[in-house]
């Protein structure tokens, strides 16, 4: 499905004491299938941006198109529901909601209240379990019971069975260790390529943004600061410093390289051994 | 060698006894002004050691020392008062209704009177940055500004050793950032034996000597360039290497021989550069 | 959500009645709320309207503050007026239209019942108006202190109020977020037959529930960590002081109350 937003602003309590623009005149496009990481600090707009995608907030001014599905001021998509099933959500710290007895009737819920079928449902929990890392004989045990990174794979497997079409991941890593931080990351990548996702990820992480997307929204203050091909944004170093935001390290690293070397290393998201080879060309003037 | 003022002699720790050891024997010495992150994959024990140094929690075997006193019972109350401790959830650990309430609960706690108080909030809220919110409530503060309050809490009653365990996990990096500037400078100033639990690899490159656990054991100390530069191992035991590191070790697979183990960009630059000057 | 937490919510401010100690403000509401039984003639009820609004323009509050805060009551205060009009059949008949049959003395009590109401609450709300609840939670320590001497366990009772209070707004966060989360996989809060509405509370419910089981636990590990040891031995930042200014408003509302005994009418 494809995700469109036309000018969209998003101000909480308007005309009170406590009026905030949330999001301010934003406009674009996420085509089908993509994989887009939103950039930005707290406060910028991100969440607010990412509860538009399934309609649990409508647009103070704006339209947003999703798929067919179209949000503005006071039109809720007819079928919300609908919306809801193939637009999936993992939020911060998604084992915050799990609340069933065992981990089948956890994963059940989401596709339960969307309708499906208890054999569809049981065949997609047979499908979805491997595809988060978890085995079979943790079904019947209480989700209570699994550990901090279990827990969260269970919330995700969750999401996953009702099957959505668009996922929207806001940090999903937070708080794990490298391995599971790694783990959970590669996962989604896989799935956005098996499943033919198209993937919205919220992250703090630029070596992440670089890693997996292809596209990179950069927030600030509700307004879009910044948009395009994860190696064109990383390298404006400065652009990004006067938002507070670093640039990954291996763009850093090549920066200080062509400086003190006075050497040009273009940049196309090389990873650290195609860096480490082309550098050593260099030194040895076969570059 | 001056005498350390935290030793971990032997130790080991269990919940209860049907369950296995979260620590199996393990001594370490930490010094006075001395910096030391302990690093390990969730599970690894080190939150667990952290626990045992402020008597949270006490070994079944060996014996846990501040200053030369071991931890138990008796003694855990004054025991605290030199250890202070900055757990990851920032939202859990405010006490207070305001910032100020939250900075007096420690010195509270040990009886000390209100001008004094008074002087130290001030002083402690200064130091880490937050010298304007005294009177503010906790929700209205950022996940760092809560964790910056914690800190400012712990140094009120003077502690000689303070432990971040896992404080930053939860914070985004300016917040991250903030922590880490305000800690490094409060370490220096006030001499403090500062120990890190982390994961963060910015964070470990900052100290002063890096404890690697894997398995409730010890698995290996050291600098962190000594350690960093045993790349593949610790990432069969789940832990990463910084980026300049790991450059460098495939710099080296590609036959350029760097004459130490760098840690920061600046360094490696230096190094290809003395290479570069006799090619 | 944001809305609710006006009512009652502390206004920063400098007034005077801000600067009260919270056990003055305490003690004179309390009696306050008895002599407003004992009003009952006009002398008498315009002695205590004038206090209260000489109470509320001193506090400085905005109005419309104070009117939000009245808004869940306005229902109450005009359904009690109501029931009195329609009940009471003392006095003379003053209407007389198709079933009404209103009566003076139904009238007078109906008014005299609303602003009984409306005094009330007015003067309760000037309290969480000015008053931090952790200035609340002080005077009530300090105010229940001799019950310390039979065991009652005060300082427990009122570290539990401060951190209640504390922790509101963490959870109501966590429940805005949990709600989020569910009606995310599908879980209808707005439609529906009831029944069905309050079986989508239960993920709500249970994960909230869990989340402020750990929140305790890892709260009372940081207090210990923190040296808290219970109320023992303990100093504390917060001192209540009583100022010239708390005598004078006792003595002033002294006064106010021998004028309502003075003027009401006996017999």
């Amino acid at each position: 499905m494809d995700i469109i937003f036309k000018n969209v602003t998003h101000i909480y309590q308007p005309r009170s004491p406590f009026e905030h623009i949330a999001l301010k005149d934003i406009s674009l496009f996420i085509p089908s299938g993509s994989f887009v990481a939103v950039i930005g600090h707290t406060g910028s707009g991100k969440s607010t941006l990412i509860s538009h995608l399934n309609g649990l907030s409508l647009p103070t001014e704006g339209e947003i198109r999703i798929g067919e599905f179209t949000l503005t001021k006071d039109k809720k998509p007819e079928n919300l529901m609908e919306l809801r099933s193939r637009v999936g959500v993992v939020f911060q710290y998604p084992e915050h909601q799990l609340f069933e007895e065992s981990v089948r009737k956890d994963i059940a819920f989401g596709p339960k209240n969307f309708g499906v079928s208890e054999e569809e449902i049981e065949s997609r929990i047979r499908e979805v379990l491997p595809a988060v890392g978890l085995s079979e004989s943790l079904l019947a045990r209480s989700p209570f019971d699994l550990s901090g990174g279990q827990m969260r794979r269970v919330a995700i497997a969750g999401v996953l069975a009702t099957k959505p079409e668009v996922i929207v991941l806001d940090e999903p890593t937070a708080g794990l260790d490298p391995r599971g931080q790694k783990e959970i990351m590669e996962m989604f990548y896989h799935l956005h390529h098996s499943e033919n996702l198209t993937t919205v990820l919220v992250t703090h992480s630029m070596e992440d943004a670089l890693k997996y997307a292809d596209y990179v929204i950069i927030l600030n203050k509700g307004k879009k600061y910044m948009e395009g091909k994860p190696e064109d944004i990383f390298i404006q170093k400065e652009a990004l410093h006067q938002v507070g935001l670093d640039v990954p390290e291996i763009v850093e690293f090549i920066a200080s390289f062509e400086e003190k070397f006075q050497t040009k290393i273009p940049f196309h998201n090389q990873s650290i051994s195609q860096l480490a080879q082309h550098i050593a060309e260099q030194l040895r003037g076969v570059g | 060698m001056a005498k350390p003022v935290i030793s971990f002699q032997n130790v080991s720790f269990r919940y209860d006894e049907n369950q296995p050891w979260v620590l199996k024997n393990v001594s370490f010495e930490i010094h006075k002004n001395e910096w030391v992150a302990i690093i390990g994959h969730n599970g690894s024990g080190k939150s667990t050691i952290a626990k045992l140094l402020n008597g949270l929690l006490f070994p079944q075997k060996g014996e846990i020392a501040i200053n030369g006193k071991p931890i138990n019972e008796e003694t855990v109350w004054d025991i605290r008062k030199e250890v202070g401790m900055v757990f990851q959830n920032p939202d859990n650990q405010f006490v207070g209704a305001t910032v100020q309430d939250d900075v007096a609960f420690g010195m509270e706690n040990r009886g000390i009177p209100r001008e004094e108080m008074e002087k130290r909030i001030d002083e402690t809220l200064q130091a880490v940055g937050m010298g304007e919110y005294r009177l503010t409530e906790p929700h209205r503060l950022s996940g760092g500004q809560k964790q910056r309050v914690a800190i400012a809490s712990v140094l009120a009653v003077s502690p000689e050793v303070l432990i971040l365990d896992e404080a930053t996990a939860m914070l985004d990096p300016r917040g991250r950032e903030e922590i880490m500037h305000t800690v490094a400078n409060l370490q220096q100033s006030k001499e403090l034996a500062l120990i890190t639990i982390t994961h963060d690899l910015h964070e470990v490159v900052q100290a002063d000597r890096v404890i690697v656990m894997n398995e409730g054991e010890i698995w290996d100390e050291g600098l962190p360039r000594e350690i960093f530069s045993k790349k593949d191992e610790l990432q069969k035991i789940g832990l990463d290497v910084p980026f300049i590191t790991a450059l460098a070790a495939e710099l080296q697979k590609n036959g350029i021989a760097l004459q130490r183990e760098p840690l920061y960009g600046e360094e490696l630059l230096e190094d290809l550069w003395t290479l570069y000057s006799k090619m | 959500m944001n809305n609710l937490m006006i009512i009652g919510q502390y206004v920063p401010g400098d007034s005077v009645i801000h600067r009260l100690d919270p056990r003055t403000k305490i003690t004179v509401i309390f009696f306050f709320v008895v002599i407003v039984f004992f009003a009952n003639n006009l002398w008498s009820y315009s002695t205590l309207i004038i206090f209260a609004l000489l109470s509320m323009f001193s506090s400085k509050v905005p109005i419309r503050f104070i009117l939000k805060g009245l808004t869940p009551v306005w229902f109450l205060i005009i359904f009690t007026f109501l029931l009195h009009l329609f009940i009471t059949k003392e006095g003379t008949k003053v209407v007389d239209f198709w079933i009404f049959e209103f009566y003076s003395g139904g009238i007078l009590q109906g008014i005299a019942i609303s602003i009984r109401f409306f005094l009330l609450i007015l003067v309760t709300s000037l309290l969480t108006l000015t008053t931090t609840p952790i200035e609340i939670t002080d005077a009530v320590e300090e105010m229940l202190a001799p019950l310390k001497k039979v065991k009652f366990p005060v300082h427990e009772l009122a570290l539990m109020m401060s951190i209640s209070l504390r922790f509101i707004p963490t959870l109501m966060q966590e429940t805005e977020k949990i709600s989020r989360a569910q009606a995310s996989r599908g879980v209808d809060y707005r439609t529906g037959p009831l029944k069905e509405r309050i079986k989508a509370i239960v993920p709500l419910l249970v994960p909230l529930f869990v989340s402020a089981f750990k929140r305790a636990e890892e709260l009372a590990m940081a207090m210990e960590a923190r040296g808290y040891r219970g109320g023992e031995g303990r100093s504390k930042l917060r001192e209540l002081r009583i100022e010239k200014i708390d005598i004078g408003i006792y003595i002033f509302f002294i006064i106010v109350a021998a004028i309502v005994f003075a003027t009401r009418s006996y017999g």
